[in-house]
């Protein structure tokens, strides 16, 4: 099979582009039919450097990086290819963005090795990376927001005329020229400040372009803009890779993968797992190799039956923000607020529990009116609030375990303002007990636990006041599937108890297995909502990305 | 490379008006401090003409010269998102040691007395570069232990004596108190300084690091910039100008005690602050910092002219200070607003 191939295709290779070898290789395999279909994982799964004929722009091979006793990356490989968008895959923890920043210059790999068309790659710095012609383009781009635009495209590398002077006027007629070759109006003297997340993105590819970086590696570029801006950048990257440039593109949303990329890859547990033509694999395929066993399995189905409304949310609004939003969650529900990055889902739920300032609407906890901008009056009413950034603002780091468990019952724990130190101790012990905490002790600080455990001891936090109302925004982002399992099964046997939990989650699987109704924010107004069995991956990421005018009842 | 017209619409949503108005905001920021010293300078005058006396100018231009020569190194180190607090005392110390080079030689040469203050501050800059830079320690800890530790170095090497000015040569002191076509020898040293280093902040990829570091850190590292060399720079080339300051100081005053340039740091951080440096750095001239030394002392002298008791003159440069922050937090406030709601309105419309 792999002979015919390669006959194939040299005979192919002189006449046409390598793009085009690659789509007439794609072609042939999809003729060729089940030959190439491989079982491991039951993955159409394409035998490492089956187009060993085209050599590889940029050859990731078995890179290893560990921070300390945590293995971050066991084997990281990928081919990347003249004209061509791969994607990487991989849950979150799977040493995506490690490998991204082994190729950003950022990080030094500990083993294995980067081949640059066949020559040893050593990216020891940033700099060296970027003069390697790599150009990485992150989610949260990186700009410099007090220097203007053309600046920003040529930081640390600006035109020079005599005495090693900035040409000013050379960089704007360059960086004007770059946008004119985009077909982007953007004004290079302005200020990076305030530009959106998308044209921000676009600053990043000019960046990229004015170098003429021959690999741009892109790490979730979509993850905050809307449909509309996606296909935008998707367009000038579509470009750039037809013009010869290598692509690596990293995204949850699968969909876009299919649109823009040719290959795939996915990343599991720090480890290569398969490549595959585009054309060969299936969404379902995918996931399954991503997550190493089928999705379903993972979540125990809730047969509470919802009791009595514990939260009603009317026509909540911040300017700016999210708009008009109405839902309530009961009783031993479990109700998912999906929707893309940037939707606001966040900011909803920080506006429930009385962190940000509301601009009009009510949030009823019990049926009573709970008052706007006041965290105390949510917990008092029976709230908790679990924050999707745990080390920043779930847990205080460098105080002890106990300390952090208590940290909200600390008013029923201190008498006449003075808080004895047993009785935190006997709350955290009890807690742990529960959750099943796994630590040293707990005097240590919250910094030594896992991710899973740091998240079990912000839960336990909550759960120590006894909530009518959880909040969790992202409960599993960043950790491991094993304790996933474990918060997941947690939160099953707190609505059991009779528990209102409305959790936030990027990860569909998620939503799906654990919500018994889901409701979809885009751009700040609910969507759609659907309850448990009636939605799919599809139906929500239709929903999320405004494809869906669903109207709610 | 040619790309398609469908990317036309890539940026439709980018709005020059906004930053425009911000950056219009910020080239306002020197206008308007010019504008605030021509109105102290204009009503006080009203009030006592001898305001405008040729003495009485040229002592409002060589008064600050040396907080404005401070200020232009604290300029770089703040625009780095670092702070540098330990010049105060970096001055004294440079004032005295150059002092001590004139009573064990009272032919010593002027530009070599410059040469040795400006080497002393160097030497005490290049420690808290080390500290900051290279061992991460934040500056404000860094260099208010430097401080403490270079006054108390300054007090040991005085020990309760005392500069003599009879053993300051007349060309050294010349040098601090004539004035060239009527302008004070002092604020012309300044001036080229805030020419020369302004042009450079401009010109030179090195210092336009310094705003790409202090904007945004983390990006900086990632555009390959070599950050710690270059805040370390920042800091010495602070500390070689206040010694710099320390030499002129003991041209302008002929005697050193141990406390000279006692509270100057702050002095001096504030009238950048005033000038329109952001303190959590990335944005600022070193124009503004030195036109925010010169409104400073300008009300300071405005009030002794205008007889108004010397207790006020803290009060109003902390007025003055609160003012110039309040003013950029609503700035950065409102441009905030605006692009939240005009952003929220282009996503729903």
């Amino acid at each position: 099979m792999c002979l015919i191939l390669s006959k194939r295709c040299n005979s192919l290779r002189f006449c046409l582009s390598p793009l085009k070898v690659i789509k007439t290789i794609g072609d042939f395999l999809l003729l060729g039919g089940g030959v190439a279909k491989d079982t491991e994982d039951g993955v159409n799964v394409e035998p490492r450097g089956v187009s060993s004929d085209v050599e590889p722009l940029l050859h990731v091979d078995h890179v290893v990086k560990s921070f300390g006793p945590v293995k971050a990356l066991i084997d990281g490989s990928i081919d990347l290819f003249r004209g061509e968008a791969h994607a990487l895959l991989g849950e979150n923890g799977a040493g995506k963005s490690t490998l991204v920043k082994i190729l950003a210059g950022v990080y030094q790999p500990d083993g294995g090795r980067l081949l640059l068309d066949g020559v040893t790659l050593n990216l020891a710095s940033p700099a060296a990376a970027r003069d390697a012609g790599i150009s990485i383009i992150y989610q949260e781009p990186t700009l410099f927001p007090d220097l203007s635009v053309a600046e920003n495209i040529f930081m640390g590398r600006q035109p020079l005329r005599k005495g090693r002077r900035i040409d000013r006027g050379e960089m704007l007629r360059h960086s004007k020229d770059v946008f004119s070759r985009l077909g982007v109006p953007l004004n290079p003297s302005r200020l990076a400040r305030g530009l959106s997340v998308a044209d921000q993105q676009i600053v990043e590819i000019a960046k990229a372009i004015s170098f003429n970086a021959q690999i741009i590696v892109m790490d979730e570029p979509t993850a905050a803009l809307t449909e509309v801006e996606v296909s935008r950048l998707f367009d000038v990257v579509k470009n750039l890779r037809d013009q010869g440039t290598a692509v690596m593109f990293i995204s949850h949303r699968l969909e876009e993968v299919f649109t823009l990329c040719q290959r795939v890859t996915v990343m599991r547990d720090g480890r290569f797992v398969n490549t595959s033509r585009i054309e060969d694999v299936t969404i379902d395929d995918i996931i399954r190799s991503m997550v190493g066993r089928d999705v379903s399995s993972m979540y125990a189905v809730n047969t509470t039956v919802a009791g009595e409304k514990v939260l009603e949310v009317e026509h909540l609004t911040r300017e700016g923000i999210f708009t008009d939003v109405t839902f309530d969650v009961r009783s031993g529900e479990i109700v998912a607020l999906a929707g893309l990055v940037g939707a606001g889902r966040t900011e909803v739920a920080r506006c429930i529990f009385g962190i940000d300032k509301v601009d009009a609407g009510t949030v009823k906890v019990g049926g009573k009116k709970l008052a706007h901008g006041s965290p105390l009056a949510a917990m008092d009413a029976g709230i908790g609030f679990v924050p999707e950034d745990r080390r920043q603002q779930g847990l205080v780091m460098d105080m002890a375990i106990d300390r952090n468990m208590a940290l909200a019952s600390v008013e029923s724990l201190s008498h006449l303002g003075i808080i004895r130190r047993a009785s935190e101790r006997g709350l955290a012990y009890e807690w742990a007990a529960r959750l099943q905490l796994k630590y040293g002790r707990l005097s240590n600080t919250a910094s030594t636990l896992s991710g899973g455990n740091q998240q079990k001891v912000v839960l336990g936090k909550w759960l120590a006041r006894k909530p009518r109302l959880l909040i969790v925004d992202e409960p599993t982002r960043g950790i491991d599937i094993g304790t996933k399992a474990e918060v997941h099964r947690l939160l099953s046997e707190l609505v059991e108890q009779g528990i209102a939990i409305l959790m936030i989650s990027s990860e569909l699987p998620e939503v799906l297995g654990m919500a018994d109704r889901i409701l979809v924010l885009h751009e700040g107004r609910l969507a759609a909502e659907f309850s448990r069995g009636d939605a799919n991956e599809a139906s929500i990421m239709r929903a999320a990305t405004g494809q869906l005018n669903a109207s709610l009842a | 490379m040619s790309i398609t017209d469908e990317q036309l619409a890539v940026s439709s949503n980018a709005r020059p008006t906004s930053s425009s108005f911000v950056t219009r905001l910020l080239g306002f920021r020197e206008l308007a401090i010019v504008v605030a010293i021509g109105l102290v300078f204009g009503a006080t005058f009203l009030k006592n003409s001898s305001f405008a006396s040729a003495a009485s100018v040229q002592q409002l231009l060589s008064g600050p010269s040396i907080i404005i020569l401070l200020a232009v190194g604290e300029t770089l180190v703040i625009i780095t998102r670092n702070v540098d607090l330990s010049i105060g005392s970096v001055l004294g110390l440079s004032a005295y040691i150059v002092g001590i080079f004139f009573e064990h030689n009272p032919h010593f040469p002027v530009a070599l007395a410059l040469l040795v203050g400006l080497g002393v501050g160097l030497a005490c800059g290049v420690v808290n570069g080390v500290i900051v830079a290279y061992a991460r320690v934040p500056s404000l800890v860094v260099t208010l232990g430097m401080l403490y530790i270079i006054r108390g170095i300054d007090a040991i090497i005085v020990n309760g004596h005392q500069i003599d000015p009879s053993s300051i040569p007349q060309s050294f002191v010349n040098f601090g108190s004539n004035n060239v076509i009527g302008i004070p020898i002092l604020f012309i040293v300044s001036v080229v300084a805030v020419a020369i280093v302004g042009y450079a902040m401009r010109t030179f990829r090195s210092a336009r690091d310094l705003y790409a570091i202090g904007s945004n850190p983390d990006a900086a590292v990632l555009a390959g910039i070599p950050v710690q060399r270059r805040i370390f720079s920042a800091f010495a080339f602070s500390g070689a100008l206040a010694g710099l300051g320390g030499a002129l100081w003991l041209a302008e005053f002929a005697t050193v005690a141990s406390t000279a340039g006692t509270g100057y740091e702050l002095d001096v951080v504030a009238a950048v602050v005033v000038g329109g440096v952001a303190i959590f750095g990335g944005s600022g001239t070193v124009l503004g910092a030195a036109l925010g030394a010169l409104l400073l002392n300008t009300i300071d002298q405005a009030l002794v002219a205008a007889r108004v008791s010397s207790f006020w003159n803290q009060a109003i440069a902390g007025a003055m200070l609160l003012v110039a922050i309040a003013f950029d937090r609503y700035v950065a406030l409102r441009t905030e607003r605006v692009l939240r709601v005009e952003g929220a309105r282009r996503d729903n419309g």
